[in-house]
């Protein structure tokens, strides 16, 4: 029977399936538990997008850092930092929304670079390079204001409560009014973004040259890679999609405080992990931390629901899922190198 | 005379001995004042009495970070997180009575160190048995920690208000000295002394270097990088306990909070390499305490406390590009075209 698997399902599928499958029952098991609290609604399934759509974003950033055997902790802050950058240029600045969240992209890509260079060009160790980035941020955020701002933006307030319909998906409720689910445009931008970078990933020359550094560094050398700019590049892409996750994270809590998006790296992080990723680099997919996203999304609404649970909850479960994946991994490695 | 030179510069504990006098050079000329002393109700008041005092947790916890990066190239990033776990365990434990403590004295402590060694327990395990980087493997208890500490206290803060708890973060009565320090001293020393009279501190190094070599050669590479994480644990939460101390109470989200940072810099600082292998625990201390002379300095300059890990992060990232190979290599590229320059001109 173990045979059977093991000729059949690499190690690679056999994460993502378990992590589907994860999602699936966790999910089933909150529609059948708390159904009379509407966990079965096709809302609360949008809302795990909802609320995660920045999430998506950083989570994908991750995964691409996490391939080439990198790790990013600095996201979080990045988060936080971007919120705060926004919430400043467009309440006391006032600074155009577009213009605004472009600079804050460009900030991205600018930092990016700088953790980039210190990882591909100084070969220091990402963990190192992303901590000091992670501390360096949260100083940032508390530099440039130490108080919370509420966004009043009306161009940035219309795109965060823009309501996109799904009317053959409406339901009645219990006083019998019909209700349409919605999703907001974040969530259209975080699908687009996962799709892109997927092909990318998938199809083009840099995706695969992303996977073959992750995979063996000397070996992708020796074959003509350029391994440094790979990297490099991974870096700049994860900071464009941390400060991008940051305006969707934005658009959906539309205010800006020092402690914001803690713990976010580590949400990050850990659906990369459940998702299937590799720490150890050259294994991965976007479309499994999608679902890493989705199994954190299902813990919170688990813990929302059922309301007498303290939201410190969430972290200690998310951790334990992580722990409890990253040892998988580790089962996983050393049954490859005893076959070998 | 070059060669005396050369010696003091190539030596390990030249650069943080640099940074630490620069600190406190750039502090004189700021406050003239500052190497006064003065004797107030018998105990010890100044700027240098204050520095030392207020790094006696972190040199504690440096100690932890120097030997976890020497024995697996990695650093425990959940040291903070652990001292607010032990904190929280000593505070719950003791109570908030006024009058008498829930378990004696001891035995909160003991049970909150024991907290803080479960916790390396954990990240030794993590580490050296299921053999996960070190960063990722402390990362959980980096987040989880604080939950975790959160849950001990039910979201509260417990101020434990007996009088002779605050003794372990202030003074004894008649000691002008105030006692974190002697807790640090007696840490280092006990630290040292294991490490120099037992074969553990080569043992360290070697599986640091190389760990298949050093289990070719014998030694048990994994339950040595086990020991040193709950080392760590056990500083973490000795660190833990002083903090605890200092406020009386157990605050979660507070104690030990940007601490890992501190401490890997502290180690960096003090010229151990990130990579493992060799390391000097003067180095440490040294860097631990010029880390918070600079904090200290910080603060006098109207730094707020969630301003400072942005100046902090600046200088972690300049050292430890000092100290990559890739720098090294370029640097001494230069220098040999310099050399070539200036032989053919001659």
């Amino acid at each position: 029977m173990i045979k059977f698997f093991k000729d059949r399902i690499d190690e690679k599928t056999y994460l993502l399936l378990i992590t589907i499958l994860m999602f699936i029952v966790m999910y089933g098991a909150g529609m059948i538990i708390y159904a009379d609290k509407g966990f079965a609604k096709p809302q609360m399934f949008f809302n795990l997008f909802i609320n995660n759509a920045g999430l998506i974003v950083t989570a994908v950033g991750m995964t691409m850092v996490m391939i080439t055997g990198g790790i990013d902790i600095s996201v979080g802050s990045v988060v936080g930092l971007t919120c705060m950058m926004l919430a400043y240029m467009m309440e006391f600045m006032k600074i155009p929304a577009g213009l605004a969240m472009a600079i804050v992209l460009v900030y991205g890509i600018l930092f990016g670079c700088v953790q980039g260079f210190l990882v591909a060009y100084l070969k220091i160790q990402p963990f190192i390079v992303t901590l000091a980035g992670m501390f360096f941020c949260r100083g940032l955020t508390a530099v440039i204001n130490s108080e919370m701002i509420n966004i009043s933006n009306a161009v940035f307030l219309k795109i965060a409560q823009f309501k996109i319909y799904f009317p053959f998906l409406a339901t009645l409720n219990k006083k019998g009014k019909l209700i349409t689910p919605f999703i907001y445009p974040s969530v259209i931008i975080a699908f687009v973004v996962l799709i892109l970078i997927y092909i990318m990933l998938k199809y083009t020359k840099f995706g695969r040259a992303i996977y073959a550094v992750g995979g063996n560094e000397q070996s992708a050398l020796l074959m003509g890679l350029n391994v440094r700019a790979t990297k490099m590049k991974t870096y700049i892409f994860n900071g464009f999609l941390a400060t991008l996750g940051g305006i969707l994270f934005c658009l959906n809590t539309c205010a800006g405080f020092v402690e914001q998006a803690r713990g976010f790296e580590m949400e990050a992080i850990a659906s990369s992990v459940i998702g299937g990723t590799l720490l150890s680099g050259g294994v991965g997919n976007v479309i499994g931390s999608l679902f890493g996203v989705l199994i954190k999304g299902t813990i919170e609404s688990f813990i929302t629901t059922q309301g007498t649970l303290s939201s410190w909850w969430t972290r200690i479960v998310i951790s334990l899922l992580l722990a409890f994946f990253i040892v998988l991994q580790s089962i996983f490695a050393s049954i490859k190198a005893k076959n070998k | 005379m070059s060669k005396l030179f050369q010696k003091i510069t190539r030596s390990q504990l030249f650069l943080p001995i640099v940074a630490l006098i620069l600190v406190l050079v750039f502090n004189v000329i700021k406050t003239p004042t500052f190497f006064k002393i003065t004797i107030m109700n018998g105990t010890l008041y100044g700027f240098i009495i204050d520095i030392i005092n207020r790094a006696s947790e972190l040199v504690i916890l440096a100690i932890g970070m120097t030997v976890v990066v020497a024995s697996s190239a990695g650093t425990d990033i959940s040291v903070g997180s652990v001292a607010a776990v032990s904190a929280a365990i000593i505070c719950y434990s003791l109570g908030p009575s006024q009058e008498a403590y829930k378990v004696p004295y001891l035995v909160g402590i003991f049970l909150g160190l024991m907290g803080g060694m479960l916790c390396g327990v954990w990240n030794g395990f993590l580490v050296a048995k299921m053999k996960i980087q070190p960063m990722v493997a402390t990362l959980i208890l980096f987040t989880a920690g604080r939950g975790i500490a959160q849950l001990i206290c039910a979201g509260q803060i417990i101020h434990v208000e007996k009088v002779e708890y605050r003794l372990l973060g202030s003074f004894l009565p008649g000691v002008p000295l105030p006692t974190p320090v002697f807790v640090a001293i007696l840490v280092i020393v006990i630290t040292w002394a294991i490490l120099r009279y037992t074969a553990l501190g080569m043992y360290i190094q070697a599986v640091g270097i190389n760990s298949k070599a050093g289990r070719l050669v014998g030694i048990n590479s994994s339950a040595i990088i086990f020991l040193t994480y709950i080392y760590c644990g056990l500083c973490s939460g000795i660190s833990g306990s002083i903090i605890s101390s200092r406020i009386a109470a157990c605050d979660a989200n507070n104690i030990g909070l940007n601490y890992e940072l501190d401490a890997i810099l502290a180690v960096a600082l003090g010229g151990n390499s990130l990579g493992g292998g060799k390391f000097s625990l003067a180095g440490s201390v040294i860097g631990a305490i010029t880390i918070q002379a600079l904090t200290t300095s910080l603060y006098a300059m109207q730094v707020t406390a969630d301003q400072l890990p942005i100046y902090k992060a600046i200088v972690v990232v300049i050292i430890v590009a000092i100290q990559s190979t890739e720098f090294k290599k370029w640097f001494s590229n230069l220098k040999r075209k310099y050399a070539i320059k200036a032989e053919a001109a001659s």
